[in-house]
């Protein structure tokens, strides 16, 4: 790898010198959504291989599943799995070129977190209403 | 290792890591797919929460849901992989550490892809 500073030249400031911006803490939190997802997905491993083992398993991890905390993580776990896939739709318009000037990039960036949570609860209602 | 070469006349072409832009195009093909695919996942947890083994049974073990979830699978391995490539390049600094990250990253990708496929394919079978 190439060297990042080889003259010793002055660094620009990283992170903790700005004033958090709407549009930089969305940006911080599609990283972190991700990374969440990333070890998520052993809960989907777990719970699918308890499905796989039998009944009596699967009751036991569905009784984990289905408690208070249980629930809380599966609603954090959908609603970052919606707010990354939102997230993405952002990058996705960014790529064509558009909607890059400041006012209409923190448009975006509302609009991404209104929409997931928007998205996330009318999923659960639905889900939960329906089936 | 100090190179002879100028940072600049290393970056040009295909880059440092010799694969262009396969990376970035990968990165967007899996996300493209994961859209649709991610709403059917989402739905598909929402309206089986809680559901006793053998709804949750009856509903796996047909084709198009086994085959909507593999590919959702597939797809979402492979996005994984890369996202979590690009914060390990952009974290760890230290190259022996950083090699066996993005090595345990694979690994990591392979075993969820092949355990959840496993667990799929054998309630979709049974």
């Amino acid at each position: 790898m190439a060297d990042a500073n080889p003259g010793g030249r002055p660094l620009s400031p990283h992170l903790q010198i700005y004033k958090p911006l709407f549009t930089m803490v969305m940006s911080i939190l599609h990283r972190i959504t991700g990374g969440a997802l990333y070890v998520g997905t052993l809960l989907v491993v777990w719970w699918l291989v308890a499905a796989a083992s039998g009944p009596e398993y699967f009751d036991f991890a569905n009784g984990i599943m289905g408690s208070f905390v249980g629930r809380l993580v599966l609603f954090g776990y959908t609603w970052a799995l919606l707010h990354h896939m939102l997230g993405g739709v952002r990058h996705f318009i960014w790529d064509t070129g558009a909607m890059l000037d400041v006012p209409r990039a923190q448009m975006l960036a509302k609009l991404t977190l209104a929409g997931s949570l928007t998205l996330t609860l009318t999923i659960w209602i639905v889900g939960t209403l329906v089936f | 290792m100090k190179a002879m070469k100028t940072p600049l006349k290393r970056v040009r072409g295909l880059g440092s890591a010799n694969e262009g832009t396969e990376h970035f195009w990968q990165q967007r093909m899996t996300a493209l797919a994961n859209i649709p695919l991610t709403l059917f996942f989402v739905g598909s947890i929402a309206a089986l929460h809680g559901a006793d083994y053998n709804t949750v049974m009856s509903y796996f073990s047909s084709p198009i849901v086994t085959i909507l979830m593999l590919l959702t699978v597939l797809s979402a391995v492979i996005h994984m992989r890369l996202g979590m490539q690009i914060i390990i390049e952009d974290y760890i600094h230290n190259e022996g550490t950083k090699v066996l990250a993005l090595m345990a990253n694979t690994f990591f990708a392979v075993f969820v892809g092949l355990a959840c496929a496993y667990a799929l394919i054998k309630i979709g079978v049974s």
